[in-house]
């Protein structure tokens, strides 16, 4: 049970650190280059990131929004499904979470606001989400265009709704919301002073915490990873397979969705134009690096974030596009090596075995 | 151990010549040591259990693996650790058993996909055609050049396999479990052609593990057991019982009806318990099914008006060829397919409309034909697999409950000796047979009044043919009404109570068992003989 418990443990982990140390390889080459010494950069971005507060801040920040879409992909590609809709998710649930933050009165208590701009985030995303769930269940019209044209789609028309109704004039965002704002690090902590980080975090941690729970603990979590795994003998056992598509589609959209909190109730405390800025669709590379595992997304979140905030420490030296191009070769490295390394741990432990 | 034949100057030409191969796939040693030789133009038969090695030493020999160790000649040469396309070029031809075929292309596309002939630049499809159709007349290998795959039945499509590799000019035909698809004449005709081919000096590998077959067709037997080659036997004066004992590395003890159904021999007509069979009627059956119409795939009859009854305690027989509307009637009665009109009763219930964890409910297990597609999720552990179907019955308010998951699992797994018993490893890790214990542990483990068993020991060794045989048996004795579909006619006359063949949608008069024999039941199977249901 323990060494399994440890084979699988090394089978999840060795992949990324091997994929991360190309991606070293490939950056050192790519700062060599530019005439710099990898050794200075990559200090620099650390010392950026993790070495002080602010940075550290913007890292969890960043991270937060990345874990909400990164768990949404998975979710969806526990049950088979490639969502690549998690940006427009993110922007509704932003949006309606940001609506109804305006239109709440001062008056009532905080949390409750809060709790119920939680509740309109979640079903911004769950509406954007369920669109291309209910197309595929009932048409069969497949979700990775679904979601792309969705993506064009949703973010046009909430572009048009606050160019046209919200914006406050000569800017591309609404007016300051009057009830929900999520407090900031720094009103507990104030070394985190300037940075974006907010409680958020929590909400992202309890997010990633009860998608554990409900892939890996609960019955329908069961169904849907025998949805994703072999939609046949899922049917077989009983489960509809329609079902579990729309459900995960919901959940994903509404874990998408709620990402939106973070930039328009924790941070800015207004729904902005295109606040998204990627999110949704880094949230793919997060889910891969990931395994597809809540504890997985969140280290990658972590870890793209930190690249992503990274990027801006480093810039005097190379252009800060060179960690876009680190993700990519993380990505790429990532996708190539698991069945690769997990093969070399096989043969590896087949002395052992045999 | 029979050592090989051997000339006395020692030297000796093979067709092909392994020695010592080692081939490991993460914890499995699929092969140990392995050997093979195979003389030029004879028919050469691998036979072993389920996960014996069979197949990747086969998969080695054509190129598609690379041993870890061990040699590897063919005509002399030493080949070891070559590619597919070396091996195709030196004349090595395999016909997997899950066809290698594009559907929508014609016979003749298929033939010659990868080496088109041309003329100019454009495909020269005529030429290709005359091709085949050549070839086709020297070998008598009988197909129609310009007939869509997706028309041919298995029989004619395994002919276009055997006939793309001979077009590849293979000499050295390796068939991978030929007949788990064909009716008994398509075998008759299968063995008159691999014959004809011997005698053309071919030389023809076959993996079998159906012992009546070994016998009928192979001159030299070569028996794997747990990745090892443990005897080479001469087929004249060989017994299958040394061939089993050889497989297993035990004697196997079978019952009578068993030992029919495992040596392809004829049961010797045991009487049964009631000498005085009455059919079913409503208020004693188990199931019945009335004027059952179910749609198929191209949205035709697929099941075209059947009408049966099973009552407690009895074991119906549907034979047929595959293909004949046996999977959407399981389908249909699982609840897997719509019912488009008709009645299904279970234990007096109408269950028609049912959905398919509903007509669990009512008793129905169903052990599907295809573990891979349906009965299993090879990526679930074990013990998730034992759930599957029944996670409603093994969660509390949503969440599923760990503990009776594995207590469940541990019981199952010494009860129905599933190996390796451990309940966290995948399903995918496990060989036929082990997977197939799984499913039959799931849907025979819990109570139930009803098993549809839609053919339960396909692929799996003899061994597991013996336990799933004698678990029909038990549920047999213990009261319920079992549904046995196969296209394996010694299985279902070992088991049957009553047999029905299913033809084109259509079931034939359902008879007692011992009314019928292979030859008839036969004829029933190719349409050569048609008396429906009354």
């Amino acid at each position: 049970m323990s060494s399994r418990f440890r084979e699988n443990l090394e089978e999840a982990l060795f992949p990324p650190i091997v994929a991360l140390l190309v991606a070293l390889i490939c950056g050192d080459l790519l700062i060599m280059s530019y005439g710099q010494a990898p050794g200075t950069v990559y200090r620099l971005l650390l010392e950026g990131t993790w070495g002080n507060a602010y940075g550290f801040g913007q890292v969890l920040y960043k991270a937060t929004t990345l874990t909400f879409t990164g768990l949404a992909v998975s979710i969806g590609i526990r049950a088979g499904l490639f969502n690549v809709g998690a940006e427009s998710q993110l922007a509704a649930g932003g949006f309606l979470a940001g609506l109804l933050g305006l239109t709440l009165s001062p008056h009532i208590p905080g949390i409750m606001a809060i709790v119920l701009c939680i509740i309109a985030a979640m079903a911004g995303g769950a509406i954007v989400g369920a669109i291309p769930g209910w197309l595929k269940v009932k048409y069969g019209a497949h979700e990775v265009i679904v979601t792309i044209m969705l993506n064009f789609i949703v973010l046009a028309l909430l572009n048009y709704i606050v160019a046209a109704r919200l914006h406050v004039p000569e800017t591309l965002h609404t007016p300051e919301i009057s009830n929900g704002a999520i407090p900031r690090l720094e009103s507990f902590i104030p070394a985190f002073h300037g940075s974006a980080a907010n409680l958020t975090i929590i909400v992202a941690l309890i997010a990633a915490a009860l998608t554990w729970v409900y892939l890996f603990k609960s019955k329908r979590g069961f169904e849907i990873r025998a949805v994703g795994l072999q939609p046949d003998a899922a049917e077989y056992g009983g489960v509809s397979v329609g079902g579990a598509w729309m459900r995960a589609m919901v959940i994903s959209g509404a874990v998408a969705g709620l990402g939106g909190i973070n930039y328009v109730l924790g941070y800015k405390h207004y729904y902005e134009e295109g606040f998204a800025g990627g999110s949704g669709f880094l949230g793919i590379a997060v889910a891969l690096v990931g395994r597809n595992h809540p504890l997985g997304v969140v280290l990658a979140a972590l870890f793209f974030a930190t690249l992503s905030q990274g990027g801006l420490a480093i810039h005097a030296f190379v252009p800060k596009q060179m960690v876009e191009v680190l993700q990519g070769v993380v990505i790429l490295a990532v996708a190539m090596s698991v069945p690769e390394v997990r093969a070399a741990l096989r043969r590896a432990r087949k002395p052992a075995a045999a | 151990m029979t050592s090989p034949p051997n000339t006395p100057g020692g030297r000796e030409e093979f067709a092909i010549r392994m020695e010592g191969i080692d081939k490991t796939f993460g914890a499995v040693r699929a092969n140990r040591g392995a050997s093979l030789e195979v003389r030029p133009g004879e028919i050469h038969a691998l036979v072993g259990e389920n996960g014996a090695g069979k197949s990747t030493l086969m998969k080695i020999l054509g190129g598609l693996q690379k041993p870890d160790a061990g040699k590897m000649e063919v005509n002399g040469r030493n080949v070891t650790g070559w590619s597919t396309s070396e091996a195709i070029a030196a004349g090595i031809g395999v016909v997997h058993q899950h066809f290698m075929l594009v559907p929508t292309l014609t016979v003749a596309e298929n033939m010659v996909l990868g080496m088109e002939p041309t003329k100019g630049l454009r495909f020269d499809y005529a030429k290709a055609v005359a091709d085949v159709e050549k070839l086709s007349a020297e070998t008598g290998l009988a197909v129609s050049a310009n007939a869509k795959v997706s028309d041919l039945s298995v029989g004619e499509a395994q002919r276009v396999e055997i006939l793309k590799t001979l077009f590849r000019g293979a000499t050295i035909l390796v068939l991978d479990e030929p007949t788990a698809v064909l009716s008994p004449p398509e075998v008759k005709e299968l063995w008159t052609v691999l014959r004809r081919l011997r005698d053309a000096g071919g030389t023809i590998v076959l993996i079998t593990h159906r012992l009546d077959e070994v016998i009928d067709i192979s001159d030299v037997i070569t028996v794997m057991r747990a990745g090892q080659t443990v005897d080479r036997l001469k087929t004249a004066g060989t017994t299958p019982a040394q061939i089993a004992r050889a497989m297993v590395g035990r004697d196997v003890v079978l019952s009578s009806r068993d030992e029919a159904s495992a040596l392809g021999t004829h049961p010797q007509g045991e009487p049964l318990d009631e000498p005085g069979f009455h059919p079913s009627d409503d208020m004693t059956s188990a199931i019945r099914v009335n004027d059952l119409v179910v749609m198929g795939s191209r949205n035709t009859r697929a099941v075209d008006g059947i009408t049966f009854s099973i009552r407690p305690g009895e074991i119906l027989g549907i034979a047929g060829v595959e293909g004949n509307g046996q999977t959407e009637l399981i389908e249909a009665l699982a609840g897997l397919r719509p019912i488009a009109s008709g009645l299904m009763r279970c234990n007096g219930h109408d269950v028609t409309t049912e959905s398919i964890s509903g007509r669990r409910d009512f008793g129905v297990s169903h052990i599907p034909e295809d573990r891979h597609r349906r009965g299993l999720i090879l990526d679930f552990t074990i013990a998730d697999n034992l759930i599957l179907g029944l996670q409603t019955d093994y969660s509390r308010r949503g969440i599923l409950n760990g503990t009776r998951i594995s207590e469940n699992a541990r019981q199952r797994i010494e009860t129905f000796d599933i190996r390796p018993p451990s309940a966290d490893l995948p399903a995918r890790a496990l060989s036929g047979g082990n997977q197939q214990k799984i499913v039959v542990a799931r849907e025979m483990g819990r109570p139930f009044t009803i098993l549809l068993a839609a053919q339960p020991t396909r692929g799996v060794d003899v061994g597991a043919i013996e336990f799933i045989h004698a678990q029909l048996r038990e549920a047999r004795a213990a009261g319920a009404a079992v549904l046995l579909v196969s296209a394996e006619l010694n299985e279902i006359l070992a088991l049957a109570d009553r047999v029905a063949v299913m033809y084109r949608g259509k079931l034939t008069k359902v008879m007692p068992i011992e009314q019928t024999n292979e030859e008839m039941l036969g004829e029933y199977m190719t349409g050569s003989r048609s008396e429906t249901a009354a």
